[in-house]
């Protein structure tokens, strides 16, 4: 089982990722139409990098918005779930090991109990915005299922990893179990909404080249997001 | 009865169906037929499908339902937290679900999406700002009322006033000759106070072409004769056209593209037959937008630019304040605190937030931001077309409470609000809500501040 989980299966998740990606960026850019968007975007090319990396840039860090720092707690466990969700994977330990067995690559690593606070920090965190979803009425409306399933997509293979880390009884239980998962979560992000992925950065470096070159870009200092 | 006589999928051009629609008082018989009004689901699922692209594909697809944007709707604010009020839930439980239904509606669905697209948005375009994923639910609910458009689904203001576009190429029915006339007037009117005051029409290469707001003509022609006062002072040498001279656009409110094409282009035809250095629009929000932002995508030219360079009337009156073409007498200027409405229209949607300041810088002592302001200011409440429709009073007037909170904790009496739309909404709150304030276009107070030299002051005998 272990070895079809992280040999045909993690490759066929990894290829779906890629390319999966890859489909979302092209059908973006082919999708983008100037003349019902009514953004020129191959006219005023400078202005519309500029605030498309404006728009990026601010939104990225933390506070670094009005809307960010309206809401300072959930910006805090936002920003921290997504730092945990994108660091921990990439940088833990057990996967480099595995990288170097497999491939002979591996890149630089967590301290183990850095890891460790970042999973359990995400799980934190997504209880927490669970919580924020039921709580308030503005959210409560607009929460469907699919929303809970994706934070569950995204959370359970943090959750199946500490068990393995903490070696619960059935260790390779865990272990198998969170690999699925982690395979379901990469596969889940070019055709799930979680695509947020990459369309985020469309999507903000879109209405950036909006304000950039049409809505007072070329006038003023550019929007103060 | 799948068409009514009057609320139908046509559009209105000939002045026989324009008379027919204005003879139904408040568009009683018109709403009547709408409830009958059969949805043609095909044509609606084609147009979809042929519009509805990645960028608000998008939007529609990854919100994430964090709710971030419910604050920034003033909507949601003025009616008490109401969950319904979310742009994200607006837009979902509307446009989005007329997608996931593969435009599979009756026509009770279609007018819930009329009353949320025109009586829960404005179109404001504030949400977009406050959103991670930049989702502009302002913009979707424009595209989503020219789908409704296209349907019949129109407030009966909406579907008249696109009529008098496609007719009279202005908002209300003014011909080139009354507009002329009323110029010519204007200029007679005044010339005694102001020796030598002309509004010159036609005239080639003008350095500015001016255009304004249909409503001037109609209702306040004094505001005419007030820019031609300040253009005549400035030593400007401009211009009207007597044909191409509106600027505004209910076609945009109503999501009449087709309309919007034609009206824009008729004032890029008269900048192309008069051939001025540049156009300066009038004090009014949308016509800007539409004419100027907007327009030249409508028009398809390729650039995003008008023919030639356009400007607002704010940035004119910085600009003759700058360089000193009109000069404030320092002991007139405003000395009462005053405050100053941000449009929407030119302040998110074309960045003339820092102009206004300047003004403000000149022309008074005691200048009040609200909060929040520039391009984060709230709507008026009455954008998007809101003012005028009757059918909709109500849910208007819950939302000037927050523009009528925002300028009452500037403890400012006076508004200065350079936009027509603005301008009614404020005049509507002092009358619903008395709160003891007066407001105003830049002109009429410009007029009362400036230094008159020496050689326009009328003679003396
Ligand atoms: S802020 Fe954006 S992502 Fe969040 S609910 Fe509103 S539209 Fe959706
Ligand atoms: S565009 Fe303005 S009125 Fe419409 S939902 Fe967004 S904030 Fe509210």
């Amino acid at each position: 089982m272990y070895e079809f989980v992280t040999g045909p299966l993690a490759w066929f998740s990894f290829t779906v990722f890629f390319i999966g990606i890859i489909v979302r960026i092209v059908l973006y850019i082919r999708g983008l139409d100037w003349k019902a968007d009514r953004v020129t975007y191959r006219v005023n090319v400078a202005y519309g990098v500029k605030g498309a990396l404006r728009s990026i840039f601010f939104w990225l860090f933390p506070y670094g918005t009005h809307s960010w720092r309206n809401n300072p707690w959930f910006t805090f466990w936002v920003f921290l779930m997504h730092v945990g969700l994108l660091l921990t994977p990439v940088f833990l330990l057990g996967h480099n090991v595995l990288l170097r067995e497999r491939w002979g690559v591996s890149l630089w690593t967590l301290p183990e109990g850095v890891a460790e606070v970042l999973s359990i920090l995400v799980i934190v965190a997504a209880v927490l915005l669970v919580l924020r979803r039921i709580a308030l009425p503005e959210v409560r409306l607009i929460t469907t299922a699919y929303d809970y399933l994706m934070l569950a997509i995204a959370v359970a293979p943090f959750f199946t990893g500490l068990m393995a880390f903490y070696r619960a009884p059935d260790y390779s239980f865990w272990l198998v179990l969170h690999i699925i998962c982690g395979e379901i979560f990469l596969v889940a992000i070019p055709l799930t909404k979680l695509s947020h992925f990459i369309l985020f950065f469309l999507s903000r470096a879109q209405l950036g080249m909006d304000y950039g070159i049409k809505r007072g870009g070329m006038k003023g200092k550019g929007l103060a997001w | 009865m799948p068409e009514g006589n009057l609320c139908n999928k046509k559009t209105v051009d000939t002045k026989e169906q324009l008379q027919a629609l204005l003879a139904d008082k408040s568009g009683k018989q018109y709403y009547e037929e709408m409830n009958h009004l059969e949805v043609d689901r095909e044509a609606l699922w084609a147009a979809i499908k042929k519009s509805f692209k990645s960028r608000m594909k998008t939007w529609m697809e990854v919100c994430s339902h964090c709710g971030l944007c419910a604050e920034s709707c003033f909507y949601f604010i003025a009616n008490k937290r109401d969950p319904r009020q979310v742009p994200s839930y607006k837009i979902q439980s509307t446009l989005g679900e007329l997608i996931r239904r593969k435009a599979d509606v009756d026509n009770e669905f279609m007018q819930m999406c009329m009353d949320t697209a025109y009586a829960k948005c404005t179109c404001c375009t504030r949400c977009g700002v406050y959103c991670p994923f930049g989702i502009d639910t302002g913009i979707m609910f424009s595209y989503l009322r020219g789908l409704l458009f296209s349907q019949g689904f129109v407030p009966w203001e909406m579907k008249i006033g696109t009529g008098m576009h496609r007719i009279y190429q202005a908002q209300m029915d003014i011909t080139s000759e009354d507009w002329v006339d009323t110029c010519e007037w204007m200029a007679e009117e005044y010339e005694d106070d102001w020796p030598g005051l002309e509004i010159p029409v036609d005239k080639q290469n003008a350095d500015i072409m001016y255009t304004v707001n249909a409503r001037e003509p109609k209702h306040y022609p004094e505001d005419i004769a007030e820019a031609a006062i300040l253009f005549h002072v400035a030593g400007e040498n401009w211009t009207v056209p007597s044909v191409g001279w509106e600027e505004t656009s209910l076609a945009m409110f109503a999501g009449d593209w087709a309309a919007c094409k034609m009206q824009v282009e008729s004032v890029y035809a008269a900048m192309d037959r008069l051939k001025p250095k540049r156009m300066v629009v009038t004090e009014c929000g949308h016509a800007y937008r539409a004419t100027v932002i907007e327009g030249p995508y409508w028009a398809g030219i390729e650039t995003g630019k008008t023919p030639v360079e356009s400007f607002h009337y704010v940035e004119w009156v910085a600009e003759a304040l700058r360089t000193g073409k009109l000069k404030i007498d320092p002991s007139k200027k405003i000395k009462e605190p005053v405050t100053y409405q941000d449009s929407c229209n030119y302040v998110r949607n074309a960045g003339l937030g820092e102009v206004a300041r300047e003004i403000m810088g000149y022309i008074a002592e005691d200048f009040r931001e609200m909060t929040p302001c520039r391009e984060h200011n709230f709507c008026c409440g009455g954008g998007g077309g809101l003012n005028g429709i009757g059918r909709y009073r109500e849910q208007r007037n819950v939302g000037l409470t927050v523009k009528r909170d925002q300028i009452l904790a500037t403890g400012a009496k006076l508004v200065v609000s350079p936009c027509h739309n603005c301008w009614d909404a404020i005049r509507d709150m002092e009358e619903i809500y008395k709160i003891g304030i007066r407001w105003s276009f830049l002109k009429p107070l410009l007029i009362s501040m400036i230094e008159v030299p020496e050689h326009l002051k009328p003679k003396e005998e």
